[in-house]
């Protein structure tokens, strides 16, 4: 086969389940004490600071990172399990997640040997919240028109332009920010942008809200005027910042947060359903249960083949772009499934207010983190189309 | 056949050699058939999940599934996956193992055959694969509160022969008073439903394989195929397209991979088979439809002619994902599990690997 697609049926070790288990404890005790209500938690801020501390407490936070920044050295398989029980109860995991999975395997890699030791440990602590300075007012999917400049000065860099859509900007602590130091050249267009490490909490930098569809407040457009970054904030190889963001992808696109964003829809709409549904429940149900399993037994691959140090990045994409488009339709299905419902006052209150809810944010889950156009031409360049 | 790989490379050999698509297709007559059953035979292929004890190769389970993943690489169309599925079927239930192809049934989930009191088989199943082509039928009868299995010369039931979309047989068997050569209980944990899940899991893995093929078919056409003024592999809604078929094709052979792990990991209890193979056979079957779509319009006119091979695949494609219960059937099945264990197990099924 001149394209092969891998697979490999991974199952999740021993310790993984173990630690499952005490996640699960974690947070029936969290809803026990009132720190967040899984069945309405969606639609409030996910963000809550001291909620991430206590996760970090328990080592759960960059928990693939070496010790000596604060990590567990645990594997990527452990960390899916934590993810995607977290997910599962809807828990408010917006202040550490963006560091936890690309932020801080950035600085691993990119950043400075005092960076590394001063940040990273605040992050495995739940308190450093990061975000991604990528979109502009003019460069969407399109990262590298991006035109925020970064111009050198004595000791560091001079940062103008804007950011723009980028999400919980308004209560990070940090960004990672993508750059122009040099014009694009005829033979590279992608060249000559450059990635920084950037104190939010700082003048020269104002931060402004931009409501969403859904009412919420997760948007901000970020302006930088006359910015100075320290030269050591500078993060990997001037002007070849597309040359340090493949390698992440897979990481990045293949994890369980990528086709679950609308999951709680599913147990509340078998809920709704009661134990014996039509048959046209049943089927849809039934499917909708096949298609997620086959998702994230795709993405646990992919997870255990990074893990043995496989580069799967067609693999990856592929999960994403399975996985957005399935959390996209999951409401609407989930609305026709519940269509003949014997109502009772009452009883599907939680599934309505859920069902608007994951409507309203549907069409953002086949844009973030890369498009489905993008992904879509990342697999046909994979197959060898490109 | 311990080594994996192996055992897909001499497997992958005998069907280039014997049973290329492109020559099978342009074939005046069937008889590379018989040279091809001979080949499997001969290499152990056919009786791999028979034990030595029994005359078989003695594989494992797995292996038997790579065999079968590579068979549908190659669309295979003749009756090696039910031979396997019969000879499994047989030593699981302490039954000798006859010589030649075998045809499993039923096939169908509302099929059943029953035994009578004098001890012969009843019943019409229908639409049973290669019955025609088989020396013996090997039947799975749910009585009297237990699962048997009966070994059954082809001759004395009763044929109707149909053929599916690909034109290979799907019979119609009639069981009138039948007497069997054997009729045993099936052993261990093994149910009437592990038959079912078992076939499933096979034709899941044969989906699989074949996407994988009409994926590489349809890439490659797409590189060479010039429209425009440019091979349209260079136009993006092709490119799309194309994604998508490699998109459904990754989710087939991931799930199906899936089901066929749980079933060779004979430590996996029956609620976690039937959740891994029922996905399989819904998600694959789900695959098939987008799938074969995608193929036929990237091939066009080309694509949709007797002379090229692509319908040895669709056609088959369609066939395979209405054997052993077609998506609609295991959907019911699966959400009716679903709606009786409630909201809360939900999430406990689905991370129970």
């Amino acid at each position: 086969m001149s394209q092969s697609i891998n697979f490999d049926p991974i199952r999740l070790p021993p310790e993984a389940e173990e630690l499952r288990l005490e996640v699960r404890e974690f947070l029936a005790e969290e809803i026990a004490n009132g720190s967040f209500n899984p069945s309405s938690s969606i639609l409030k801020s996910g963000f809550d600071r001291e909620f991430s501390k206590r996760v970090g407490k328990r080592g759960w936070i960059g928990m693939t990172w070496p010790k000596k920044y604060g990590g567990q050295e645990r594997s990527f398989l452990e960390r899916y399990v934590v993810t995607e029980e977290f997910r599962s109860q809807n828990a408010p995991v917006t202040c550490h997640f963006t560091a936890d999975r690309q932020s801080g395997p950035v600085l691993l890699k990119y950043a400075q040997e005092h960076i590394k030791l001063d940040i990273l440990p605040r992050i495995t602590a739940g308190d450093c919240c990061f975000c991604i300075g990528l979109s502009e007012p003019n460069s969407g999917s399109d990262l590298f028109a991006a035109s925020t400049k970064a111009t050198p000065t004595a000791g560091g860099y001079l940062i103008n332009g804007t950011k723009l859509w980028t999400s919980n900007a308004h209560q990070a602590d940090y960004m990672i920010g993508l750059f122009r130091t040099s014009p694009p050249t005829k033979e590279n267009r992608r060249h000559g942008l450059t990635q920084f490490l950037v104190d939010l909490k700082q003048p020269n930098i104002t931060i402004n809200p931009v409501r969403n569809m859904a009412g919420k407040h997760d948007f901000n457009e970020v302006v930088f005027d006359n910015l100075f970054i320290p030269e050591d904030h500078l993060l990997g190889e001037v002007d070849s910042a597309w040359k340090q963001a493949t390698s992440e992808l897979a990481y990045e696109r293949s994890g369980p947060e990528r086709f679950l964003e609308t999951y709680y829809m599913l147990p509340e709409l078998v809920r709704v359903l009661g134990k014996e549904p039509d048959i046209r429940a049943k089927e849809g149900v039934g499917r909708l249960v096949a298609q997620l399993h086959t998702l994230r037994r795709m993405s646990v691959s992919v997870n255990g083949m990074l893990q043995a140090g496989k580069e799967p990045v067609l693999e990856g994409s592929i999960v994403k772009d399975v996985g957005t488009i399935w959390e996209q339709a999951l409401p609407s299905k989930a609305r026709e499934l519940a269509s003949f419902i014997d109502d009772e006052p009452g009883n599907r209150t939680n599934f309505d207010e859920l069902l608007q809810f994951s409507t309203n944010i549907a069409p953002k889950l086949t844009i973030q983190g890369g498009t489905t156009e993008v992904l879509r031409g990342i697999i046909a360049r994979g197959l060898g189309l490109r | 056949m311990s080594d994996d790989n192996l055992l897909i490379d001499a497997t992958t050999k005998i069907f280039e050699d014997l049973c290329d698509p492109q020559n099978i297709n342009a074939a005046k007559d069937d008889s590379w058939k018989q040279l091809l059953w001979n080949a499997l035979e001969e290499s152990g292929l056919t009786s791999a999940w028979v034990p030595e004890e029994f005359g078989g190769a003695g594989a494992s389970l797995s292996d038997g599934f790579s065999i079968i993943e590579v068979a549908g690489k190659f669309a295979v169309p003749i009756a090696l996956p039910e031979t396997l599925l019969g000879g499994w079927l047989l030593s699981n239930a302490n039954i000798n193992i006859p010589t030649g192809i075998m045809a499993v049934a039923p096939t169908r989930p509302r099929d059943k055959l029953t035994i009578h009191s004098n001890g012969t088989l009843n019943g019409q199943v229908r639409g049973v694969p290669f019955a025609s082509e088989a020396d013996h039928i090997v039947a799975a009868i749910e009585d009297a509160g237990s699962t048997k299995v009966a070994l059954v010369a082809k001759n004395n039931c009763e044929i109707k022969s149909f053929s599916g979309l690909s034109g290979d047989p799907r019979d119609t068997i009639l069981f009138d008073n039948v007497d069997a050569i054997s009729i045993q209980k099936l052993q261990g944990d093994l149910s009437y439903r592990s038959v079912k899940l078992m076939g499933a899991t096979i034709r899941s893995l044969q989906i699989g394989g074949a996407l994988m093929a009409i994926l590489e078919l349809a890439t490659e056409h797409a590189k060479t195929r010039v429209a425009f003024e440019k091979p349209i592999a260079k136009f993006q809604a092709v490119q799309h397209n194309l994604a998508k078929l490699a998109n459904e094709t990754a989710a087939a052979v991931a799930v199906a991979n899936s089901a066929a792990d749980t079933l060779a990991n004979s430590s996996d209890n029956e609620q976690a088979i039937f959740f891994e193979a029922s996905s399989a056979k819904i998600r694959t079957g789900e695959a098939v439809g987008e799938g074969t779509a995608i193929a036929h319009q990237v091939l066009g006119a080309i694509g949709f002619t007797e002379e090229h091979i692509l319908h040895r695949f669709t056609q088959r494609l369609w066939d395979w994902r209405d054997d052993f219960g077609n998506e609609s059937e295991w959907a019911v099945e699966l959400g009716a599990l679903i709606a009786e264990n409630g909201a809360d197990e939900l999430w406990p099924l689905l991370t129970t690997r």
